[in-house]
């Protein structure tokens, strides 16, 4: 279970309040209004942007302060989630154990995620040889091998096409369900969150609303959640 | 057809001013060549002490960049990854070398590093011999006082180029810092160096004051200084001219090589902004960036604090005619300035404008064409027709102008390009072209840019020592000059006066255009 225990976050003169919980496993989506703040609630959750005030609570573990290697939590960000100069593989191997020499037996296991993902041939090319989705598909990649207790997106796909957005979406939970790793995403198309996550957090107004089951949500949303979707 | 042409102009900048100043300033140089090289009539033989001037100027150029680049790395390093109270004050104190006087800088080094200076009296007090300032490490040592913040403050921009995400990426993978070395610093080092070693070797190349100041003898004599002492103790204009040929051909074909590498130098603000890091914990990082802040700040500020504390004592002493001095520089300082802005503005609107990158070059003359070689140059035009001596503010103000001109250059073409591309269809339909389109358009979008080039014009004028020790006869002089008489005649505490007259005239300069620029910026 990850919890927020009445965490305040600061950023300038912005304020984010949050206050609920997540049971493990779950896919989660985070949506809200542009500069409402979504970004910095994962931001917050990953040990980038500090919190002022409250606890984070990862399996009985307070992580409020702990350092964002330490958190059991793999983060996807919007775009430079690869060292351009690196390989694909060599992306990935990153995420297995931080140096630039892996063991057989950690490039194996490199070349079974690339395969899994779809990128079997591609290990040893660039990022900037490989399309916008081949480049999500190897980050995601690196998410498996880290193989952590959550996946964290902040919008990754939001510069794909519908279709290719909507491939991908499926690959982030098959990803999560054979790490059995709880997902958190944001995103600002309701059609995402109805298509992977069990519940939604709305954030507006500087308060991110704990997480209530996606459909029922977007099918009945309260007035602000209502304005926002149009 | 008439209007067709009209059509075509309108709303852009027109190049036929940019052209005609490059010209005036192509045939002011030239011309000083054409009248050395008539000069240097045959008798283009080489003395020992001629080779031997040439090697200590490549030899001296290449530590000075060598040492400057090789200590920007670890001080850059550790400006970019640590916060604490004061940085922001730090990183705007690498910017003042840049326009500190040279003269000013040399006496806060002596106070440090001379024979009576802070540094001896430790070794005296431990028993250890005195060490002496004078020679090719001193020369080094200066160099490296006004380049190394320079340097530092190229790598700072790289540092802040590198995308925020991968900073969070090596957070969230655990990296350690020698991975974060290899992976990221490391690549922006080796792109950024090789052009800050360039730029660094080619203005230690034409140093002169330095040289004057803290090296001479036959062991450390630059090609710059050995024109001035064929000119001023031997009178020997043939001498002179061989060794103005000389020198450009030196630096003439540094500048040429470095122009592949120069980076483009930022001279702005921003550079306060910094990244978040997560990877720099360690008590081994802590210790080692805490190390080279601690030195770099002292070896920055302890020389500005000598010279503000021996120059508010060395008020008193300061004779009379050094305020009638600093009035001179004063004027001469403003008439540059409006030198520099004649040429620049359009020269910049040209570059700007045009669509071949050659033309980038032309700025960069004035970095290839050493002051002393355009004065002597121009010495040789007058001498026959006037006294040269009466000429000397006049000369002073159009080569220190000269000079600021690659800088002005490389602050205004970025923006007036980018005023150009974004507002050139929006003026173009308004019917706005020629002076209109400057007054209406180019001038207030690149006010900051201007104010800052014609503060570091300003202040690089008003602390030059350069031409004007050429040219000057005893009535004539420039604050600089009249600061080096005092110290040749062992006049110290009127010399620190006079110093902590010219610091506050040259960052007071620099300061109020500076402000005057960023004060009259349009709010987005």
């Amino acid at each position: 279970m990850l919890s927020l225990n009445k965490i305040e976050i600061a950023l300038g003169s912005f304020r984010l309040r949050a206050d609920f919980q997540i049971e493990a496993r779950q896919k989660v989506a985070v949506v809200g209004p542009s500069g409402a703040g979504k970004s910095t609630l994962v931001g917050a959750v990953c040990g980038f942007i500090d919190v002022l005030g409250g606890q984070l609570i990862l399996a009985g573990q307070d992580i409020t302060d702990a350092m964002p290697d330490k958190r059991d939590m793999a983060m996807l960000f919007q775009d430079n989630n690869l060292f351009p100069h690196l390989t694909i593989a060599q992306n990935v191997g990153l995420g297995i154990r931080p140096v630039m020499r892996l063991t057989l037996d950690e490039k194996s296991k490199v070349n079974d995620a690339l395969v899994r993902v779809g990128l079997g041939d591609l290990g040893s090319r660039k990022p900037s040889e490989l399309s916008g989705g081949q480049q999500s598909r190897a980050a995601l990649a690196r998410a498996l091998v880290q193989s952590k207790l959550w996946m964290i997106l902040d919008e990754p796909f939001a510069a794909l096409g519908p279709a290719l957005r909507a491939e991908m979406l499926d690959l982030v939970a098959e990803v999560a369900d054979e790490t059995q790793a709880g997902v958190m995403m944001v995103t600002h198309a309701p059609e995402d969150a109805r298509r992977i996550a069990d519940s939604v957090i709305f954030v507006v107004d500087g308060v991110a609303h704990g997480p209530q089951a996606t459909t029922e949500l977007l099918d009945n949303p309260p007035p602000a959640l209502k304005a926002y979707l149009g | 057809m008439a209007e067709r042409i009209v059509q075509i102009t309108v709303g852009k900048i027109s190049p036929r001013l940019g052209i005609s100043a490059a010209v005036l300033i192509a045939v002011l140089i030239l011309s000083a060549l054409v009248a050395v090289v008539s000069r240097a009539d045959g008798d283009f033989a080489l003395g020992p002490s001629d080779w031997s001037a040439v090697r200590f100027t490549i030899w001296q150029a290449f530590l000075s960049a060598f040492f400057s680049t090789i200590l920007a790395i670890p001080v850059a390093r550790a400006l970019a990854r640590r916060r604490f109270w004061g940085r922001g004050f730090l990183v705007t104190l690498l910017g003042a070398p840049f326009i500190l006087p040279v003269i000013v800088a040399v006496l806060g080094l002596l106070a440090i590093f001379g024979r009576a200076g802070f540094l001896n009296d430790i070794l005296a007090f431990f028993g250890f011999a005195k060490v002496s300032i004078y020679g090719l490490h001193g020369v080094v040592l200066a160099h490296v006082f006004f380049n190394l913040p320079l340097a530092t403050r190229l790598l700072l921009q790289g540092w802040q180029t590198v995308p925020a995400e991968q900073f969070r990426l090596v957070a969230q993978l655990g990296l350690r810092p020698s991975m974060v070395f290899r992976l990221i610093e490391w690549r922006l080092i080796v792109r950024i160096l090789p052009g800050a070693f360039a730029l660094v070797f080619v203005i230690c190349l034409t140093s002169f004051a330095v040289a004057l100041t803290l090296g001479g003898g036959p062991r450390a004599t630059t090609i710059e200084l050995a024109i001035y002492q064929a000119f001023r103790f031997d009178f020997d204009l043939g001498r002179a001219a061989v060794l103005s040929i000389l020198q450009l051909g030196v630096a003439g074909s540094a500048a040429g090589l470095a122009l592949w590498f120069i980076p483009s130098v930022s001279f702005g603000g921003g550079l306060d902004r910094m990244q978040r890091r997560w990877d720099v914990r360690t008590v081994w990082s802590v210790v080692l960036d805490s190390t080279f802040i601690v030195l770099a700040l002292g070896f920055l500020i302890l020389p500005l604090l000598a010279i503000l504390l021996s120059g508010l004592g060395g008020l008193a002493d300061v004779p009379l005619a050094i305020w009638g001095t600093a009035w001179t520089s004063f004027w001469v300082a403003m008439l540059s300035v409006g030198a520099l802005l004649c040429a620049a503005l359009p020269m910049a609107g040209w570059i700007a404008t045009s669509k071949r990158a050659g033309v980038e070059a032309v700025g960069l003359l004035g970095l290839a064409a050493s002051p002393l070689m355009i004065g002597t140059g121009w010495f040789i035009l007058i001498h026959p027709f006037a006294n040269p001596a009466d000429w000397a503010l006049a000369v002073t103000i159009l080569v220190n102008a000269l000079m600021a001109l690659p800088f002005a250059l490389r602050i205004l073409v970025p923006t007036l390009r980018e005023t150009a591309q974004t507002y050139g269809r929006l003026s173009g339909a308004l019917g706005l072209s020629g002076v209109a389109l400057w007054r209406c358009v180019l001038l207030p979008r690149a006010c900051p840019q201007i104010g800052f080039a014609a503060g570091l014009t300003a202040a690089l004028s008003i602390g030059d020592l350069g031409v004007i020790a050429l040219f000057a006869d005893p009535d004539r002089a420039t604050l600089p000059l009249q600061m080096y008489r005092l110290m040749g005649s062992y006049r110290t505490d009127a010399a620190a006066g006079a110093a902590l007259i010219l610091l506050v005239l040259a960052f007071g300069l620099f300061w109020v255009m500076d402000y005057w620029g960023r004060r009259n910026v349009i709010a987005e």
